[in-house]
This record gives C-alpha cells, structure tokens and sequence, in this order.
C-alpha cells in the first residue's frame, strides 16, 4: 500500500467524548487526577461521572497509592495526568504500591517526549524506557485519534498495570482500523509477503510515524523498496511481524520515536536483531542522551533531527545513495498547521 | 457508618489482651535469643498496641491457625498468587480490615497472629529462611501482609485507596493501618493526610507506635516530627495521644467514633519488658550481638522473662 493518499483528518480532542462514551457501561472505571483535569481532558467526564472522579490535588505519590487500594477493591482507576508526573516523581510509589502487585491501574499520561512547549519539566523524553523495565508493566503509545480512541479497550482487557503514552488536542487521523494488541501496523510494504527483501525497513512510534509517512512515499518514489511498521504496544514487544519485516532488511533498519534513543523503541528493535542474529545496521533516530527545551513541535522536531527529512538523511546514510528529495516532497502531504497553536494550549 | 464501633472492651477481653501483649514480646524475645539477633525493641514498644488492635477490629475468625505456604512467585499475571491478609479471615461488608505499614515489624506482627490463633506458632522456624513467605521485611505474600510495604509509608495512601473502595461499595468496616513514627518524616504521609481528610474517610483508623526512634538513632537528633498531634489535627484528621501500653485506653481511642479520619498516637517505651535494651538506647532498631558476653547477658535476661511469666 502507498501512502500516497494522506491527508488525515483533524480531530479535535478525540478523548473527550469518546471516553465519556466507552465508560458509560463500566461502573467500576474510576478518574483520578492531580490538578491537570482539564488539561487532560477529563473535565467533562467529571461532570458527567462526578460521583467517579476524584481529586487527588497535586500529589502524585499518595494518588498512585490510592489507585492501587481502589484497584485491589475490584475499581479500576484511570489516572491522567502529564506523563511526567506517573514516572519520575512518584517511581518508588508506582513500583511498589502499583506494578509489584501487578493491580489493574491504568496510567494515562499526556505531553510525550518533546509534544509540549512546556520544557524539560514537562517532557517525557525517558518515560518509555523507565516503563519497559518496571516488571507486570504494559506500554501502549499511540499515533494518532483512531488510537487515542481504541487504545481503551487494549488498556481495560490487560490483567495489570498498564501505561498509555497519549495524545491531547489537535491529533490527525492517520488509520482506520482500531489498534490491536502487541501487533504492528504494516503502512508500506515491498510485497505482499512481509518478508519480501526490502532495502531499508523503518519502524516507527506515536507522533514520528506521521513525519515517517511524509517521507516514505517520497523514498519509495525513488526506488527505494521500502517496509515501513507502525508500533503502538511497546511491551511486551514480541509481534512476529515486526521479526519477520526486520528479517527481511538487506541494507539497514531505522527505528523513530519521540523519546530518547536508549530504551525505547530503539532499544527494543535492537534487542530483537540482537537476539535473532540481524546482521544489518541498525540506525535509531531519537533524543541522543541530551534532555531538550520548551518551543513549538515543528522547531523541536528539526532541531533535534526527529522530523521527514531526519529520516531522508538517515536511508540516504544507509543505502550509500542520495535520493535527491527536496523539501517540496516532503512539505506535499505535510500536514498543515497541526501543531501551530501548541503554545496556545494549556499546561 | 460508625455505630457498630466498640467503645470500649469488656474486662475479659482487656486481660485476654494484656496476656496476649505479653505473649507476643515473650515470643520475639525468644526467637531473637534463638536467631542471635533481631527486631527486638519493636517488640517492646508495640505488643500492647498489636495485641488490642487484633481485640478490637472485626476480623473474620479461622477455624485453625494457618501453615504458611513456601513462597511460590511473586505477583504476575496469569496465576494466582499468595496474599497475607488472608491470614485476617474472609473480608466482608462489615468486616474491619488491618493494614501494616512498617514492615520491619513482620517478626512482631507473626507473634501477633500466633498469638491470636491466625497462625500457626511453628512458622516463626521459617523466618528469614530461603524459600520461605514468613520473610524478615514481609511482602504481600506474607501473613498479616495486605500490601508490600517495605519502602516506608506507603501503606497508608493505599488503605485510604481500600477505605475510598469501600465506601463506594456501600461497605462498613473500617480501615485500621499500623504506622511507626518514623514513617512522619516521609512527604507521601502528609499527601495521604490531606487526602483522607479531604475525601472524609472516616472509615480509616490509624494507630502509630511513637517509639521515638529509627535507624539513625533517637528521632530528636535524625528528624524532627513533633508536635506530631498539632500537625496531624491541622490536616483535618482527628487524633488521641495516650500511653501505649495501656490497653483499656488504647482500646477507647482506637474505637472512639469521630467522624474523621483517626490517629492514634501510641507514645510507647522502646525497651518495655527488656530493660537491659537500656545499654543499647537509643540505638534500638536491630538488635545484634557485640559478642558471646553480651549475648549470654540478653540470655539471662530472656530466662528471668520466662521465669517471672
């Protein structure tokens, strides 16, 4: 399939409704927030489950200890709040308390890696790779509103807890097919046989995937065969189409995410080349071990070289080739304006 | 729902608690001379205050003290796994729950359901033995465990999650958790606090032995928590400071309707029953030999115990 076509759809706050809907039959889905309830909207699921909402104020470690009595009475708490804020303050609170007992607590947390003009303070640059090492912890991430939408059914059937990298505000609809459990989508393809040689396959995650289909159309127009993976279950990470469409990489893999390149994606790529003797480079475009700053996405996205024309300069790298794409390619189905009122958005 | 509170216990069930504190403090004794060492202090200020809290909360009975299991897995999905609060009877509606934090009291806290025929007296030959659930800082799978509360003052955040849980469910029984002092000096205590109070969970009963001491030595000197009935009264949260070794009053605060969430501020003696631990003082967290003269010294003391019993 190409990706010729896109030209996604804008949602506006695809959380909002669709939560208050997807809960309606579910007494036992709680709301726990730390003063970010708007800000993660949920505040009309307040006024519309008030009586299963609760404040937790700013205080994140007692919330996790909360949720996890909640969770061990049969209730099972929703918290959201910035990503941040479930990881790096309370850590010591969600393993003991949350992922030991293995309790079904879903962890909903918003401004991944470098989304947000709020800074340092307010970037996730490392939560993945926190999250993937605690044991009985699930990692979802998703991409665009079709999953901000269907990641809800994945998180509430998983036995334990679970952490959703979300997305708020403006997000594109880039699929139209729910998200599936531990199983990859398969955007571009050589073949139809997913081992089909390939001369670069590129596994991408979350906000990456939409500057990945800017560029790959332009790629593929080149010649260049290429396989292009969506992720958004980032553990267990153990889809056999991701093994086999790395298999069949003759040139290199580059993985692409929102976050740094040790202990995410990247890393979880590498562990299964590793493990299956890959013998192709592998190239890992992400945050090199350095934290960032607060400013638009766009600026973010070309300063710290995680945007379409990243992932030009890396194949082009890989395959020993240039491949002569102007910018004009890649500005063709950019996606206008998405993520200009950012600054605008509360935190 | 606060009315089927007790407020006060029955003369029989004051003796057969004050038999029962004795017995716990005799036990730990006796299994530290035996293991060289040990959680002994704990012990001392804390029989009182376990042997009425296990009085007065509203637990299921066994009909015979349970054998602890050997340690199977930890929690994970896909098998069941063990929880020590099963060692409290089946919960129920209007049953009380009893939720430990400080878990370096586990040695205490098994005399405490030995002692009150939850468990049975042999599975203190397990303790800190590889393979086995009756661990020397327990984790859930050990008895009278609910949660794993080795990392310091989280319980309590927890049991207001259970107590929340609760009253949603329209339940009765209360929330009793057991602190120490120390766990005062922690952030998430104080994030628990507000929260209790401003959820009005007044279904949470806190009882805190105040030994005054911690690792590092006399809590004055590490970190200072006082005035701890100011602080905990300016959260919202209702409180009673009594003498930790009186039983009746422990009893008649612990049970003592308020319409807040309770503390108990138990002000206890750390070398109660064992006043040779006076040389230590107050370095009382783990008692550990200096060598064969001392420990022959805690001997004698441990048979004067068993002689005046």
């Amino acid at each position: 399939m190409s990706a010729h076509s896109v030209s996604p759809e804008i949602v506006i706050r695809p959380h909002v409704e669709n939560f208050i809907n997807w809960s309606a039959d579910k007494p036992e889905v709680l709301v726990l927030t730390a003063d970010l309830t708007n800000s993660c909207e949920v505040g009309k699921w307040r006024d519309t489950y008030p009586d299963r909402y609760f404040s937790m104020g700013m205080a994140e470690q007692n919330m996790m200890g909360f949720a996890a009595g909640l969770a061990r009475e049969g209730f099972e708490p929703w918290l959201h709040t910035f990503s941040v804020f479930l990881y790096r303050r309370p850590l010591d609170q969600l393993q003991m308390s949350v992922a030991y007992p293995n309790l079904k607590v879903r962890l909903v947390g918003f401004l991944p890696g470098i989304a947000t003009p709020g800074g340092v303070t307010h970037q996730s640059i490392d939560d993945i790779a926190i999250m993937r090492v605690i044991p009985n912890m699930s990692v979802l991430e998703v991409g665009d509103a079709t999953e901000v939408e269907s990641v809800l059914d994945i998180a509430h059937a998983i036995d334990g807890p679970v952490y959703v990298r979300m997305l708020r505000g403006e997000v594109p609809r880039l699929f139209d097919t729910p998200m599936e459990f531990n199983q990859a989508r398969v955007l571009t393809r050589v073949g139809e046989d997913i081992n089909e040689p390939a001369d670069i396959v590129i596994v991408t995650s979350g906000i990456c995937t939409e500057e990945a289909m800017r560029a790959v159309p332009a790629m593929v127009d080149r010649g260049l065969k290429v396989t292009h993976l969506h992720v958004s279950t980032l553990k267990p990470f153990s889809d056999p189409t991701v093994t086999a469409a790395l298999t069949s990489a003759r040139k290199g893999v580059i993985t692409m995410e929102n976050h740094l390149v040790t202990g995410g994606l990247g890393s979880a790529v590498a562990e299964v080349m590793a493990e299956n003797a890959m013998a192709v480079p592998l190239s890992r475009i992400g945050l090199n071990d350095t934290y960032a700053h607060g400013a638009s996405l766009p600026y973010l996205l070309k300063e710290y070289q995680l945007d379409a024309r990243a992932l030009v300069d890396r194949a082009e790298v890989l395959t020993g080739s240039s491949l002569n794409i102007p910018d004009s390619d890649l500005a063709e189905i950019r996606v206008a304006a998405l993520h200009s009122e950012a600054k605008a958005e509360a935190l | 729902m606060t009315g089927q509170l007790d407020t006060s216990l029955s003369r029989e069930e004051i003796t057969s608690a004050t038999v029962m504190a004795e017995n716990i403090r005799f036990r730990v004794f006796e299994h530290v001379m035996a293991n060289n060492g040990g959680y002994l202090s704990q012990a001392c200020s804390a029989s009182e205050l376990l042997a009425t809290l296990y009085t007065v909360a509203n637990l299921a009975p066994l009909a015979t003290p349970k054998v602890p299991e050997p340690f199977t897995r930890v929690p994970g999905k896909g098998a069941a796994y063990l929880n020590g609060g099963d060692f409290h009877g089946e919960v129920g509606p209007d049953r009380d729950r009893i939720v430990v934090s400080p878990a370096h009291y586990a040695l205490v806290v098994y005399a405490a359901l030995i002692e009150t025929g939850r468990l049975e007296a042999s599975a203190l030959d397990q303790f800190n033995k590889d393979g086995s659930t009756v661990e020397m800082i327990g984790a859930e799978h050990s008895p009278g465990f609910e949660s794993t509360t080795g990392s310091l003052a989280q319980a309590l955040s927890t049991a207001g999650g259970i107590a929340l849980g609760r009253r949603l469910k329209g339940e009765t029984g209360q929330v009793y958790v057991f602190m120490s002092d120390g766990e005062f000096q922690e952030g998430q205590t104080w994030e628990a606090l507000q929260a209790l109070a401003f959820h009005n969970l007044d279904n949470v009963r806190v009882i805190v032995d105040v030994n005054r001491g911690q690792c590092d030595g006399p809590m004055s000197e590490v970190m200072n928590i006082e005035p701890l009935s100011l602080r905990i009264r300016a959260f919202g949260c209702s409180v009673d400071s009594v003498q930790g070794h009186d039983i009746s009053t422990l009893a008649t605060a612990l049970t003592r309707p308020t319409g807040k969430p309770h503390f108990v501020l138990a002000y206890t003696d750390p070398v109660r029953g064992v006043p040779i631990l006076n040389e230590r003082a107050p370095n009382l967290h783990y008692l550990r030999f200096t060598g064969e003269e001392e420990r022959q010294r805690y001997a004698d003391a441990f048979a004067q115990m068993e002689v005046s019993r």
